[in-house]
């Protein structure tokens, strides 16, 4: 049941042109970093063959490549891809056909963050290609690359998550794209505030960038894992009993 | 009427911050019975469905659906109903078959059973045609077609039709007013309207809800009973005085109507009828029309709607009461 919520949300996404032109942009804007990033690295590389333990190619380009892309999926691509999730069926009352039918809040709910996951999945499967397009020429630290996109996979899922419950939150998908890219931007600059105090980092704890950088270096810290993890589902039980609430208010 | 009980609405009521939107409901739906939920915009209508059907839930009292308290076990109440809100829920993005077998899956109609039930609910209400196209760009009648195949595909005894013929051209009313009847046959169907004539047309059992409350819970023969007036509308060629036809038995007062025909209030006892016709022969009046008076079902709407704010006026004026 889940699951063909899920299917029909990730369907539908492709049935109108946001789809096509999110991957189509995403995927020219960090091919243009991703070679800007190889140019790079071909310029220094009789310097870097000459250091000790130099940086190798892995290193030099996959961390960055995810860096931009953990910037621009969440604050443009998310906010926009949610938005509509539960907004637009409140405003085209089209939420009554999920909530007659034999259905508890919480398989709706998953259902619709199942659709917003798969897409997320397809776009990183895309952006994928291109670091692994480098196999064809050079030895790549797979390790390094596959830690990278889990921490971008657990980042694109937590801010699923936010831009799922701003979205429950009401009837304009404007405003829910809005809020969402506030949250995630408060969220993603949270540790901006905490530098420079030796005490006061608590909300740089709380920043999602922290949570993530360890990812990109090819560190799995399962405190991180856990930081994402609660991250999701809290905001998905927020976003059921708001759900629940709109049964309860009206 | 004597299928089993579908619907068992128990003291429902309510409150939408303190203003009560329904209050203190009681009714129930049988197999086979078409329900005619009438009321002014406002009285609560759309509410009650909305509570019936899940979207809502009630501040007061309870709904069992086939058996199946819909507070206590939602999943296997709400398997037993179809429901098409006010504005059908429709995603114009799909066509209709991707729609209709979406709805299946909802429902919990079981893969294999999919199409059969999707070319079963097309073929009820008139879609065979319209498969491949787009909902969005569907007329409003077809749309409220899909809407009402959307309610029905997974076959659940209850249906609930939130104003299904708003907005509709009249052969279309027409033609889902006989979707209508035939649902009628084996669910049970709530439908909601502010039409009379609708109600007449198309239902078994009529309830006007006002302001909350249920003031009249009837058959249609029921309700035809209300209709009925001591009064004669008549007609003739050459009309006598109208004083002479007061002398009659039985007849109270005489009216004369603009376009000459005469109305005549009687006693409910005395029908002078027969006296007005032999009178007629004997006196060469030229009888050409004579009919019984009814009140329309608009007047019998009215009439209820003001019984029941009238008793409501004068106990605001009794002392102590807040004014």
């Amino acid at each position: 049941m889940i699951f063909a919520i899920g299917l029909r949300e990730f369907k539908s996404l492709f049935l109108s042109p946001l789809a096509w032109s999110i991957l189509a942009v995403v995927q020219l804007i960090l091919a243009y970093l991703f070679l800007g990033r190889i140019e790079l690295f071909q310029t220094y590389q009789s310097q870097l063959m000459a250091m000790e333990s130099a940086p190798g190619l892995t290193e030099i380009i996959v961390p960055d490549l995810l860096g931009n892309a953990a910037i621009i999926i969440p604050l443009l691509v998310v906010p926009l891809l949610t938005m509509r999730l539960v907004a637009e069926e409140r405003r085209n009352r089209t939420l009554s056909l999920l909530f007659s039918a034999p259905l508890s809040m919480t398989e709706i709910v998953l259902g619709k963050y199942l659709g917003i996951l798969m897409f997320l999945l397809a776009l990183l499967a895309l952006i994928s290609l291109m670091p692994l397009s480098l196999f064809a020429g050079a030895h790549l630290d797979y390790g390094l690359i596959a830690s990278g996109f889990l921490g971008l996979a657990l980042l694109l899922a937590g801010s699923a998550a936010v831009g799922l419950f701003m979205s429950t939150l009401t009837q304009y998908p404007a405003v829910a794209a809005i809020s969402t890219f506030g949250v995630l931007l408060l969220l993603w600059i949270l540790d901006w505030s905490g530098q420079g105090y030796a005490g006061g980092n608590w909300l740089a704890y709380l920043s999602l960038f922290n949570h993530y950088k360890p990812f990109l270096d090819g560190i799995f810290d399962s405190a991180d894992a856990v930081y994402h993890a609660l991250l999701i589902t809290t905001f998905l039980v927020l976003s059921v009993r708001r759900l629940d609430a709109d049964r309860l208010g009206g | 009427m004597n299928g089993a009980i579908l619907v068992e609405v128990k003291n429902l009521s309510r409150f939408y911050g303190a203003f009560q939107a329904v209050k203190d409901v009681n009714f129930t739906i049988r197999q086979g019975e078409v329900l005619g939920f009438l009321g002014p915009n406002g009285a609560g209508k759309t509410t009650t469905m909305q509570i019936i059907s899940g979207n809502l839930a009630p501040s007061g009292g309870s709904v069992a659906i086939a058996g199946h308290d819909l507070l206590e076990d939602p999943r296997a109440a709400k398997n037993q109903i179809g429901y098409l809100p006010e504005q059908p829920p429709l995603y114009r993005e799909l066509t209709v078959d991707e729609y209709l077998d979406y709805c299946a899956a909802l429902n919990r109609v079981p893969r294999a059973n999919r199409r059969p039930a999707r070319e079963n609910a097309k073929e009820r209400c008139g879609l065979h045609d319209v498969g491949p196209r787009l909902i969005g760009n569907l007329s409003k009648g077809f749309q409220q077609r899909v809407g009402i195949a959307q309610a029905i595909i997974h076959l659940p005894p209850v249906v609930i039709l939130d104003e299904p013929t708003v907005g509709l051209d009249p052969i279309q009313i027409r033609e889902i007013r006989t979707l209508i009847r035939e649902l009628g046959r084996e669910h049970g169907v709530i439908l909601s309207t502010h039409i009379l004539p609708e109600v007449q047309a198309t239902c078994d059992r009529v309830q006007i809800i006002n302001k909350g409350e249920l003031v009249l819970n009837e058959s249609i023969e029921g309700l035809e009973h209300h209709m009925k007036s001591a009064s004669l509308t008549v007609a003739f060629h050459h009309p006598p005085e109208p004083g002479l036809l007061a002398k009659l038995p039985g007849v109270k007062t005489v009216r004369v109507e603009n376009d000459g025909r005469l109305h005549i209030f009687h006693d409910t006892q005395i029908n002078p009828t027969d006296d007005i016709v032999r009178q007629s022969v004997e006196k060469n009046w030229g009888l050409y029309e004579i009919r019984p008076g009814r009140l329309s079902l608009e007047q019998v709407f009215l009439e209820l709607i003001a019984e029941a704010t009238a008793p409501e006026a004068t106990s605001k004026m009794q002392p102590g009461a807040p004014s």
